[in-house]
């Protein structure tokens, strides 16, 4: 669809947050929370149910007072301003659509508002449907509208009133999987047409490394790591982001000068300061690779296929290597000689490994 | 048998309700219009001209005066009340202290209700003897509460708890993320109210409004026990056509009092499915 729309090409403007404090009761839900978004940046903030990362959006939308810190938006300081003076869109997790309202009238509310004349916002709803490619579905209200076509509604309402930020709260965990792939590049497309600065919040990690400039890695009030989603995924900063972000292998090791030593395998530490003792080694599964020739005799690293996961170009393979299973990742040409009941023998890429010392996700700094 | 598989055998579910609401609805008022056109001497329209008697019209005017005050001062009052309950903690006890209330309360009517009232702040009451004798009589200018003012009072002590019932899951309905979004889209609470929650639930109201409007208009043993003197209102003028005490007993006359009520009621009825359809474009 050609989306022929004047969507005023702008560079998004800059956002702050500093040094964000909330607190519900007894629980902190921010945690001295600090995060600078650049001109026309997606960012995605990730983290488990709990981890403040809803919370972060809604003081930025001004839906709730923070009790610390400060939300600059464009360097104009804006903590104090309530949500609708802020200029800021938003779609949210569940479906918000006005339902008495049809779509171009819900894209039209935001302008209305503005006292935008009649025959001008719906000339701009219509626009902006079209945009999200819902123009033929102007006249139909929500209940006629599947649930992905409402997001798209939602986004261009959000988007009509042309805002300086645009705010999403888990806007695909309602939808099926496949909707919600397509909606998703949708939305970056949308994002990257119109230019706008956008904060985007989920829990699921392969939306926000597939839409995101940076994802922030969120777990308890904090922000554990910041970056671009590569880095977050090869690089993990914390044990935490680690086992969050991507399928990680807990593989029981001892430190020793630097190195943990793994069932026979040294591997370099990503901490090189870490102290000596046992710890736990967080392997990714694109890190173990089979061998099904060569020495198959018992040791510490052989063990049957139990399970291949077929994940389309790669296969996921569990082993049992009897005390412990072990995942790992491989082209799918490679996973097909090691069918369930295979005796294979595991290697371990030397890459620099992250460790943790408790059988808990411990957040080591 | 032919054509046996196309018989669908669904409706058969509906036929003891079908049933009910022929033997109990269409045959009774089928009987009544009917004796309304009739007399001993054959068909007639006299029932009907006879409505045109003074206290006839002004039963009616009262009637519908009486129904449309309790309906719209239990709607307002009730709204307020359901509004109070939605916002509060949904598993709270304050929600269902009051609607467990209401289920029992808008149940409670007729000869103890208005009896209840009589007891409790009736020229008899120990609160009243309290009141006058601290220089508040508020019957000084007359028992008010066995006239139409009394209807209204005791109208409304069933018609609120109604109005919360009926009216509670619409206003459950509004979910919060309408008014983010009409926040975040520069809207205040005035234009919340105006153009989002306003529009969503004035169906709902209206239609409630209309439901207590006929709870109101058929209510008969309330207004009995509490007035004895004439008959203010239709559903005692209709009494008193049937069982009149000095032996006018005028069956036709009553049937054709019934019709204008019944009219009343197709009336509401006509606006309240009017309503609905309106509503049915956007709630499913």
């Amino acid at each position: 669809m050609t989306a022929s729309v004047e969507t005023t090409p702008r560079a998004g403007v800059e956002i702050r947050l500093e040094n964000l404090q909330r607190r519900y009761g007894a629980v902190t839900a921010l945690n001295d929370l600090s995060l600078t978004l650049a001109a026309g940046e997606l960012v995605a903030l990730l983290g488990p149910s709990g981890c403040g990362k809803t919370t972060a959006l809604r003081l930025l939308a001004g839906l709730e007072e923070a009790d610390g810190g400060r939300v600059v938006i464009g360097g104009q300081d804006v903590t104090g301003l309530p949500a609708n003076k802020r200029d800021v869109g938003m779609v949210f997790q569940s479906y918000s659509l006005f339902p008495h309202m049809v779509a171009w009238e819900n894209v039209a509310f935001g302008l209305q508002m503005r006292k935008v004349g009649p025959a001008d916002r719906k000339k701009r709803a219509i626009e902006m449907l079209d945009l999200v490619g819902l123009a033929g579905f102007a006249d139909r209200y929500a209940v006629q509208l599947s649930g992905g076509q409402q997001q798209r509604v939602a986004l261009a309402r959000a988007l009509a009133i042309r805002p300086k930020v645009l705010l999403l709260d888990e806007p695909l965990s309602a939808l099926d999987a496949k909707v919600r792939s397509r909606l998703r590049d949708e939305i970056r497309r949308v994002q990257l047409e119109v230019g706008i600065t956008t904060l985007f919040v989920t829990h699921d990690q392969e939306e926000a490394l597939a839409i995101a400039d940076r994802v922030g890695v969120m777990n308890a009030g904090h922000i554990e790591q910041l970056g671009p989603p590569t880095l977050v995924y090869t690089r993990p900063a914390t044990p935490f982001v680690a086992e969050f972000v991507g399928l990680t292998n807990r593989l029981p090791g001892t430190v020793k000068r630097g190195v943990v030593e793994v069932r026979g395998t040294e591997l370099p530490l990503v901490q090189a300061d870490a102290a000596d003792g046992p710890a736990i080694a967080l392997v990714r599964p694109e890190a173990v690779s089979i061998a099904s020739d060569g020495d198959l005799a018992a040791g510490p690293l052989v063990g049957t296929v139990i399970a291949v996961a077929f994940l389309g170009a790669t296969s996921r393979v569990t082993v049992d290597l009897g005390d412990i299973t072990v995942l790992a990742q491989m082209p799918t040409s490679a996973a097909a000689a090691s069918p369930a009941g295979t005796r294979v023998r595991l290697t371990l890429r030397t890459d620099p490994v992250l460790i943790a010392r408790e059988e808990t996700a411990a957040v080591e700094h | 048998m032919m054509g046996g598989r196309r018989l669908s055998l669904d409706w058969i579910g509906a036929v003891p309700f079908l049933g009910y609401v022929a033997l109990f609805l269409f045959l009774p008022t089928a009987i009544i219009v009917a004796g309304a056109f009739a007399s001993e001497g054959g068909p007639t329209l006299v029932n009907f001209a006879n409505l045109s008697r003074p206290y006839i019209v002004s039963a009616v005017i009262n009637s519908v005066i009486l129904s449309a005050v309790t309906a719209v001062g239990g709607a307002v009052l009730g709204a307020i009340l359901t509004y109070a309950i939605a916002t509060g903690n949904p598993r709270g006890t304050f929600r269902r202290m009051v609607t467990s209330a209401c289920g029992v309360l808008a149940q409670f009517g007729g000869v103890i209700l208005a009896f209840a009232f009589i007891a409790a702040i009736g020229p008899a009451s120990a609160v009243y003897v309290y009141f006058s004798q601290h220089h508040l009589d508020y019957y000084a200018s007359g028992v008010w509460l066995y006239d139409l003012r009394g209807l209204e009072l005791v109208y409304l002590y069933f018609q609120i708890p109604l109005m919360v019932l009926i009216f509670l899951p619409a206003v459950d309905g509004i979910k919060p993320q309408w008014r983010e979004a009409t926040e975040s889209l520069g809207g205040g609470t005035w234009t919340y109210w105006r153009y989002v929650a306003g529009p969503l639930l004035a169906p709902a109201f209206l239609g409630s409004t209309l439901l207590l409007f006929a709870n109101s208009l058929s209510a008969y043993a309330t207004a009995a026990a509490l007035i004895n003197q004439g008959g203010p209102i239709l559903p005692l003028q209709i009494s008193n056509a049937i069982t009149s005490e000095v032996g006018l007993h005028e069956p036709g006359f009553a049937k054709a009092q019934a019709v204008v009520l019944i009219v009343i009621v197709a009336i509401v009825s006509v606006l309240y499915a009017v309503l609905q359809r309106r509503t049915a474009r956007w709630l499913q």
